[in-house]
């Protein structure tokens, strides 16, 4: 079942044209990869799913965008819409308090006050995260004080703390070691039988470990957009082939 | 740009012609060594599978150093997993020619009382599969890849037909039957020659467009 339906989308940043007649359909449960060099839209098009891209000035979109068959940009309440579609990005941002309040910044700005409600949100997001067992005993302690890789998965765990449909991650690990890396890509592949997720990256090996389908971008176009294995062992675009094999530009 | 890479693959691909030479030059001398029961073309066929093993562990090597060095896709990790299917088959085609060598060397003692005719032809067929498979492999010719496939049937029908020469021949004259024994292992050895020749013509076929053709066996 598709979770997103973009069709015929058209993305400007003043003149600049940033996405050009972008068509796809994202699917529910599966992790979808966008892969391209520096500027080719891919992050851009993330952003504009929980429509992150109203905060630049300038920023006009046309075509249609869907999720679950409703319109992103017509009148569905922005607050609603990232909270089912929540975020990581290239660089873990724990808020300066406690590993507890970071968890329980999101719920509690929905409404929830109550602290047994609360307690169980945030033991079972940092679960969900792969992170409780690890942080258990230092839930009053700052947030600031973790590794690079424990920030990240506190992120991960924050974000599913409001309980989304979707996770997006904008190159998510590339600040981070293999080990670290490597327990985030697990974690994306537990997560993805609950969720729905979108990444960016540029580690190609990553998009060909855990991705069920890829996206290649360049220029603001999308090139090609096929499962996984398909991009990688036979791409049908002469350009797809040259920048995997890395013989691009 | 990947020069380096590039460079490296170019090597690969020039050692899957060079093991594709050494080869073809076996089943020329055991053919040779057939037809004109001639031992020191036979004893060639042994010094050539002795280099035909060794190559085959250097591509080996290579293609592993390759995968662990450079993570391939596409269709460099195409060229890469064909070409380590390949020298199996090449590997294995070096073993056959030895084969029909030894058996040679036996028949050189005795005189062949039965006109060779299929075993030649199966010969000439299995010779011209095996060169276009390395041809198709260097000139990335996936319509001479395909052929050789489908000439297969040619050699599968010919040994059906030296096996009903060798049971006319035993029928016959009993006292032949060591013999018709003896060619009889040859033109097997011929036919699955001409079974490694398609099997590298697949791998050329999937190394080019990425879709495995099964030639129906």
């Amino acid at each position: 079942m598709d979770k997103f339906t973009i069709e015929d989308m058209n993305l400007y940043y003043g003149k600049f044209h940033a996405l050009k007649n972008v068509s796809l359909n994202m699917q529910e449960n599966k992790i979808t990869a966008f892969i391209g060099p520096s500027g080719c839209g891919k992050s851009t098009l993330l952003k504009s799913l929980n429509r992150m891209n109203d905060l630049v000035e300038g920023c006009k979109i046309t075509g249609s965008l869907k999720l679950d068959g409703e319109d992103i940009y017509g009148n569905m309440d922005v607050n609603v819409l990232r909270k089912r579609v929540g975020m990581v990005f290239q660089k873990a941002n724990p808020f300066p308090m406690s590993v507890y309040d970071n968890i329980a910044f999101g719920p509690r700005t929905h409404g929830i006050k109550n602290k047994k409600q609360l307690d169980e949100i945030v033991e079972q997001s940092l679960r969900d995260a792969a992170i409780w067992d690890e942080l258990k005993d230092r839930l009053k302690k700052s947030a600031l004080g973790l590794s690079g890789g424990q920030q990240q998965r506190l992120c991960i765990a924050r974000a599913l703390a409001v309980k989304p449909e979707v996770l997006l991650m904008d190159e998510a690990t590339s600040a981070l070691d293999p080990i670290s890396t490597g327990k985030i890509e697990e974690l994306c592949l537990k997560l993805k039988k609950d969720y729905t997720i979108v990444m960016v990256t540029h580690n190609m090996q990553q998009a060909l470990r855990i991705s069920d389908y890829t996206a290649f971008f360049l220029l603001g176009e999308m090139i090609e957009y096929n499962d996984t294995d398909t991009i990688f062992s036979s791409p049908k675009e002469k350009k797809t082939e040259e920048y995997i094999t890395g013989r691009f530009g | 740009m990947r020069k380096y890479y590039d460079t490296e693959l170019q090597e690969l691909n020039n050692q899957l012609v060079e093991m594709g030479a050494l080869i073809e030059n076996a089943i020329n001398h055991s053919v040779n060594a057939l037809k004109d029961k001639d031992v020191a073309e036979a004893e060639m066929v042994n010094e050539l599978e002795a280099k035909i093993n060794h190559k085959e562990k250097d591509i080996e090597t290579f293609c592993l150093k390759l995968i662990l060095h450079q993570q391939p896709v596409a269709k460099d990790l195409r060229l890469i997993s064909s070409a380590l299917k390949m020298i199996t088959d090449m590997e294995r085609i070096g073993d056959q020619a030895a084969d029909v060598a030894e058996i040679c060397k036996i028949l050189s003692k005795s005189s062949y009382v039965h006109n060779l005719e299929h075993i030649n032809e199966m010969a000439e067929q299995m010779k011209k599969m095996v060169t276009q498979a390395v041809n198709a492999f260097v000139t990335k010719d996936v319509v001479l890849a395909m052929s050789v496939c489908k000439d297969d049937d040619i050699v599968d029908n010919l040994f059906v037909q030296v096996q009903k020469d060798m049971i006319n021949l035993i029928t016959q004259d009993s006292s032949k039957g060591e013999v018709a024994f003896d060619l009889l292992m040859v033109a097997k050895y011929f036919e699955r020659i001409g079974d490694h020749a398609t099997n590298i013509a697949e791998w050329v076929i999937f190394s080019i467009t990425g879709d495995h053709k099964l030639s129906g066996k």
